[in-house]
């Protein structure tokens, strides 16, 4: 029962839960105890020092804004008016805050915000389907176009569309990048021809990606009421991406041991059979590696392609709240920029957790 | 006309300037249902032999016939024990052999195939770790399976590539043991290529020393007239045993010490004589 407990816990990426497992089952407790405090006290309270130094900062910021604004005015203006905004600012009131780096406490009031919004936004979707309802079936009867719902989307809309976005963008690298990956890997020929290809293109900035596959999905959908932006951006993210899949696939495929393929020989096996069972399983190893790679670079790229591209998700919430300017921008951007590495974090995880599955170690058949 | 020839055969790597010759001028003759063993020193082109035999590679120049006809290409035929065993890491013990086995008989059912996958994992008594991957089996048992392998295929002729190299002494015995009962129940040919000149006795009927590269060659051949089924703690009091074993050590010896004084320093020595003191003992009696 511990054991399994340890196991799946270690699978999932909790292993550092495996001391309280332990303790709790009444197992060697100073050791335990130690391992507690080395693996889940010191880092909460590394966590708590980064809230604490992000507060101070915070708080000192904010003092050197406000006085200078008390000042300017004082300078400007005169006495009067000078002790106005500093009643202002004391009183907490929104139309005159420094605009500075919000404290840990006002992103987490943001964060409440946001989600209360996200409620209210869903409530009145669902509000309006059902208001809709009768219609569009009657709509639908005559060949019209459903009526959907336009409003704004709210935070969690983003983070949907955003990992839509990502996935599609990463689908897009693994169709593209693999199979050229194993093909240029089989042949030294093609390698060396397309090698400069490939070490031109691979670090070209996103933002020139995007204004490529702009001018080419803009010409291609001319015609089409589908979502442009969409396309544009998850195309310009897949070909972002696809670099370290491709030439980790290669470099894969071309470096596989010389035993398996002298086995592969012996064996007599097809060209079919050689790829399929001894090169591909052989380089899977690699190939994922890139595929990680792949996923996360895929999805720092993504918030400044939809930034650029103007298509929804957070990369664009990002940027409407820093054009916004509103009183709580600043703090619902760091909840944003919170949410982000949290959910990057989370997919190199899922990524890792995979490849444990596939992988194996190099030298387990010698 | 020998089962398997090696006429002359030379193999060179590189080209140009930076040519090494690791084969010179090798010339084996091997009969059907004999039992050969190449006995030689590490780095003196015994894989490279090997690797001519199967096909795997080709003579810079001379001819390999296998049966008559010169060898292109690896063959089922010509069955492989690696030296390093050569398992694919992601199969189990199952899938590994399933591969020779399907490769060699293609036209064969399913259940053919299962039964005789089972039947030799069963022969190298890994029965229990059929399921298991090579990561979680030891040494000799991984040896045991690339051994299965190989004969799974039901090859005429078993080439052995330093097979037990690898191993601890106690497995080592076992396997010889295991070796020998399979290519004596089905009279195969076997050529085991080995740096242990015991294991060469106790298994082989001709031993054949490799002189070391570069620019290795074939020694005279040594008959083991010994009489199987061999004792192997008996075999340290036969007399023939140890007369061959003598031979054949003090052949590489020579060999080795031929290599050493080949050696490109000269050593000044200091200029010392000698003194005769037995006769002044004598005379002090």
């Amino acid at each position: 029962m511990k054991d399994s407990i340890i196991k799946a816990l270690r699978f999932i990426g909790l292993g550092f839960f495996e001391p309280v497992v332990r303790l709790a089952s009444g197992e060697d407790t100073k050791k335990n105890t130690i391992e507690i405090l080395k693996r889940i006290i010191a880092p909460i309270a590394s966590v708590l020092l980064f809230i604490g130094v992000w507060y101070t900062g915070s708080k000192s910021l904010y003092n050197t804004e406000a006085n200078y604004k008390i000042e300017k005015t004082l300078k400007d203006q005169g006495q009067a008016e000078a002790d106005k905004v500093k009643a202002c600012i004391e009183s907490g009131d929104a139309s005159c805050q420094p605009n500075t780096l919000p404290s840990p406490s006002q992103v987490w009031d943001s964060y409440k915000l946001l989600l209360e919004d996200h409620q209210k936004i869903s409530e009145d979707k669902k509000a309006f389907k059902e208001k809709t309802a009768a219609l569009n079936e009657k709509r639908i009867a005559q060949g019209k176009e459903p009526i959907v719902y336009t409003g704004r989307p709210s935070f969690v809309d983003q983070i949907k569309t955003s990992i839509k976005t990502v996935f599609a963008g990463f689908l897009l690298a693994l169709l593209i990048a693999t199979p050229i990956g194993i093909i240029i890997g089989l042949s030294d020929t093609l390698r060396t021809s397309f090698n400069w290809l490939i070490q031109i293109l691979k670090p070209v900035s996103p933002v020139v990606w995007l204004l490529l596959v702009f001018m080419i999905v803009k010409t291609l959908t001319k015609d089409s009421t589908g979502d442009t932006s969409f396309v544009i951006s998850f195309i310009s993210v897949g070909l972002c991406s696809m670099w370290a899949t491709l030439v980790n696939t290669a470099m894969g495929v071309s470096t596989v041991d010389k035993d398996y393929l002298n086995v592969a020989k012996v064996l007599k096996l097809g060209t079919f059979q050689k790829i399929f069972k001894v090169i591909l399983p052989a380089s899977l190893p690699l190939i994922f590696t890139g595929l990680r790679i792949t996923l996360s670079v895929a999805w720092m790229v993504l918030i400044a392609i939809e930034l650029l591209a103007q298509s929804p998700g957070l990369g664009s919430f990002v940027w409407e709240e820093f054009q916004n300017g509103a009183m709580d921008s600043n703090s619902k951007i760091i909840v944003a920029m919170f949410v982000i590495g949290i959910i990057g974090f989370l997919l190199d995880r899922i990524m890792l957790t995979i490849q444990k599955f596939i992988s194996f170690d190099k030298n387990e058949g010698i | 006309m020998a089962y398997l020839e090696l006429n002359n055969v030379t193999k060179t790597y590189g080209s140009g300037n930076n040519v090494t010759e690791v084969l010179d001028n090798i010339n084996l003759h091997i009969e059907e249902g004999e039992f050969v063993a190449i006995v030689g020193f590490t780095g003196s082109g015994k894989t490279t032999l090997v690797n001519l035999i199967n096909g795997l590679q080709k003579p810079t120049s001379g001819e390999v016939l296998f049966k008559g006809k010169p060898v292109e290409d690896t063959s089922h035929e010509r069955g492989v024990i690696f030296q390093n065993y050569s398992l694919l890491p992601w199969l189990t013990v199952y899938q590994n052999i399933e591969m020779a086995v399907k490769e060699a008989f293609p036209k064969e059912s399913k259940g053919f195939i299962d039964k005789r996958i089972k039947e030799y994992v069963e022969m190298v008594s890994l029965s229990h770790a059929i399921n298991k991957r090579p990561k979680e089996l030891s040494g000799g048992m991984r040896q045991r399976v690339s051994v299965a392998r190989a004969l799974s295929m039901d090859p005429e002729m078993i080439i052995m590539d330093e097979p037990l190299g690898a191993l601890d002494a106690l497995t080592r015995g076992n396997l010889q043991d295991e070796i020998l009962n399979i290519w004596n129940k089905n009279k195969r040919t076997a050529l085991l290529i080995t740096n242990d000149v015991d294991e060469g006795i106790y298994m082989a009927d001709r031993i054949i020393p490799l002189r070391p590269g570069p620019n290795a060659t074939l020694g005279p051949e040594f008959k083991i007239d010994i009489e199987r089924p061999r004792d192997k703690t008996a075999l340290n009091d036969n007399p023939e045993y140890k007369k061959t074993r003598n031979a054949i050590i003090e052949y590489l010896m020579d060999i080795g010490s031929e290599r050493s004084s080949n050696s490109e320093f000269n050593y000044e020595l200091p200029d010392l004589e000698p003194k005769d003191l037995r006769w002044e003992f004598r005379a002090s009696k």
